[in-house]
């Protein structure tokens, strides 16, 4: 019952007033683009967003009911209701980043979700996609109707435009199956193609070059932005994209994405126990590969906490997906809810480690002046209130 | 093959592409380094879908996956009936979830309409009105097996029925397994379970097993670590902690 008042209020807050609305979903990522996008746009025109991560229904309608009705809203939506939000929102543009395996227990499989967003598109067709054209099952999603990328056939004109970013992403647990017809992806020659149907790459409108993202026109823009690492630079070509699709040139979005340096304390250097923690997020497989890479170099320890609540799914099996192995020469502690699995894989990984019962113990363990703390959803919420 | 040999121990773990969304992978981890650490010599080949399967592996794993992807592996493996020509030889197999689905007679795809399976296991998966068994599962093993309880989480629409030449793994005794009752299946030397975790980290002793049919008699190890982890599930699942709350995801679903 609340959730079809949480709906028509929605659709009261956004769609009935024409207010210009832009919605961000993925697996990873949707909250940095939405804050990063955010900044863009802020440029020339006033903004509203969810910032909070609150990226269902309730979190829209709270975020949006102290909004003056022109301003802009970018809103990041949790990818199982992408649907039901660009229904009532009548969104003109739909940013979609990524969908890799998340919270497995809960979701269910990568590929309902793709066909969702697809239905979604299909339903209420924005004014404009930005899609990441490397990630297959988000690519097979975001194509519009009548166009192809291996041949044009007959039909009708596209839907909608569909902007390609060319992020380099190379997450394929997921992917290697063609989300079309179920065959196989070949990754290896040439752009990813389907080896049974005509799905394949799209031609990027946009790529990122190490810092400096490259348009098919030839213009290039240089990121230098203050959030560390390569998915980030992946964020921020996303949010420039749906940025200049919306009106504002990217250079000025650009500039304006360089002042972000944490978003919703993700990145943020805090001091636990005495310790300067810096506090990395990361949720699942693919995520943790990012931030696996934005680690300070060894010896520097790392805390690894790992919870297993109804937020982070119940299913911690994904461990056995991130590459642990990495870790190996440098101290790692091992806590959060779920310590025992994660000191069960690290053993298998080979890492020297230590189990820890709580966060301050961890860092007292750790024994050194400045630490990563890397934890999935709920721990790093529960450590945020213990950082200061 | 079937006793102690000089020769490295050929694992092959199959399809991780189509058969990996479940950290399964895990399962081949875990016997690779339990026979390093005893000084055995093994072999790991990981083959992707599309490439060609060797015949002579010791030790095949099939892990879960989606509806989609687990009807092409079925496929491809059906084509090649490399599979078929391991387990006549004597290999161990061992599968999980949508990996021992398509090892029965038949299973159900992504609409529920019944495909063929490899035949390997004397099971028959079907898709039944009832909700998804997602949860802790805790499993009491066959005294046949020797083995001590078996702890995992389950997570899959269909349900499995086991024919006379199939034997349980064990009894639930919490969770669903293959849906009535009992959980898992072997025949001969090819082990199917719903038992993620991985299956074989949290149930070391299983890993050991299956790899002393094909070494014979193992030195033990220091799994102290994963008894701390198999205490604490053990004991979540009798106290039905972190089960899923049904009426939200079918919320979800609706929606």
């Amino acid at each position: 019952m609340s959730l079809l008042i949480d709906h028509h209020l929605l659709s009261e807050l956004t769609a009935e007033l024409g207010r210009e609305v832009a919605l961000v979903s993925a697996t990873n990522g949707k909250t940095t683009t939405t804050r990063l996008l955010s900044a863009g746009l802020a440029v020339d025109r006033p903004v509203v967003s969810n910032t909070l991560g609150a990226n269902m229904p309730p979190g829209h309608v709270a975020a949006l009911g102290g909004a003056r009705p022109g301003d802009t809203a970018v809103l990041e939506v949790d990818e199982r209701w992408l649907g039901i939000v660009l229904r009532e929102t009548r969104a003109s543009t739909v940013v979609l980043l990524n969908l890799s395996r998340d919270q497995l227990d809960r979701s269910f499989e990568v590929r309902k979700i793709a066909e969702r967003w697809r239905e979604a598109l299909r339903t209420s067709p924005p004014r404009q996609v930005v899609a990441n054209a490397d990630d297959p099952i988000v690519a097979w999603a975001a194509l519009p109707d009548g166009v192809d990328t291996a041949s044009t056939p007959v039909g009708s004109a596209p839907s909608w435009r569909t902007i390609w970013v060319g992020t380099g992403d190379t997450w394929r647990a997921d992917a290697t199956g063609c989300p079309a017809c179920g065959g196989r992806l070949d990754f290896d020659r040439g752009p990813w193609h389907c080896l049974g149907c005509d799905l394949a790459r799209p031609q990027p409108d946009l790529w990122l070059e190490q810092d400096t993202v490259v348009y098919r026109d030839g213009r290039r823009i240089d990121l230098q932005l203050r959030l560390p690492g390569r998915v980030n630079r992946v964020n921020a070509a996303m949010a420039l994209a749906a940025a200049e699709a919306m009106g504002v040139p990217p250079e000025r979005a650009s500039a304006a994405m360089r002042d972000v340096s944490e978003v919703a304390g993700r990145y943020r250097t805090a001091t636990i126990a005495g310790c300067q923690a810096r506090l990395l997020l990361a949720k699942n497989p693919a995520g943790w590969r990012e931030a696996l890479n934005m680690l300070a170099p060894p010896p520097q320890p790392v805390v690894i906490a790992i919870n297993a609540r109804v937020a982070d799914g119940h299913d911690p099996s994904w461990l056995w997906d991130v590459p642990f192995e990495q870790l190996r020469g440098r101290p790692v502690v091992a806590t959060g809810e779920r310590r025992h699995d994660l000191a069960v894989r690290l053993r298998y990984a080979e890492v020297e480690h230590v189990v820890a019962a709580d966060i301050i113990e961890a860092v007292q363990v750790a024994g050194s002046p400045t630490v990563d703390v890397a934890a999935n959803y709920t721990a790093f919420q529960e450590y945020l209130e213990v950082a200061r | 093959m079937g006793s102690p040999t000089e020769s490295a121990v050929r694992i092959v773990q199959l399809f991780p592409d189509l058969l990996g969304t479940y950290g399964d992978g895990g399962n081949a981890t875990v016997l690779a380094k339990r026979l390093e650490w005893r000084d055995l010599a093994h072999e790991l080949i990981t083959l992707e879908s599309g490439s060609p399967i060797p015949t002579d592996g010791d030790l095949y794993l099939l892990g879960g996956g989606e509806d989609g992807p687990q009807v092409e592996a079925a496929r491809e493996l059906a084509q090649s009936r490399a599979l078929h020509r391991a387990v006549e030889r004597g290999a161990v197999v061992f599968a999980v979830c949508a990996g021992m689905q398509i090892l029965g007679h038949q299973f159900p795809d992504a609409r529920g309409e019944p495909k063929p399976g490899l035949a390997l296991l004397d099971i028959q998966t079907v898709r039944l009105n009832r909700p998804r068994a997602v949860g802790e599962l805790l499993v009491h093993p066959d005294p046949c097996w020797g083995l001590p309880e078996l702890t995992g989480f389950e997570n899959h629409g269909g349900r499995t029925r086991l024919g006379p030449a199939a034997r349980a793994l064990g009894r639930v005794e919490v969770g669903e397994g293959n849906g009535w009752g009992d959980e898992g299946a072997v025949s001969g030397r090819v082990v199917g379970t719903y038992l993620h975790g991985p299956a074989l980290a949290r149930n070391p002793a299983l890993a050991d097993l299956l790899l002393s049919w094909i070494v014979g008699a193992l030195t033990p190890l220091d799994d102290r670590e994963v008894e701390a982890l198999r205490e604490e599930r053990i004991r979540a699942a009798r106290q039905r902690q972190l089960q899923p709350r049904r009426s939200w995801k079918d919320l979800i679903r609706r929606a």
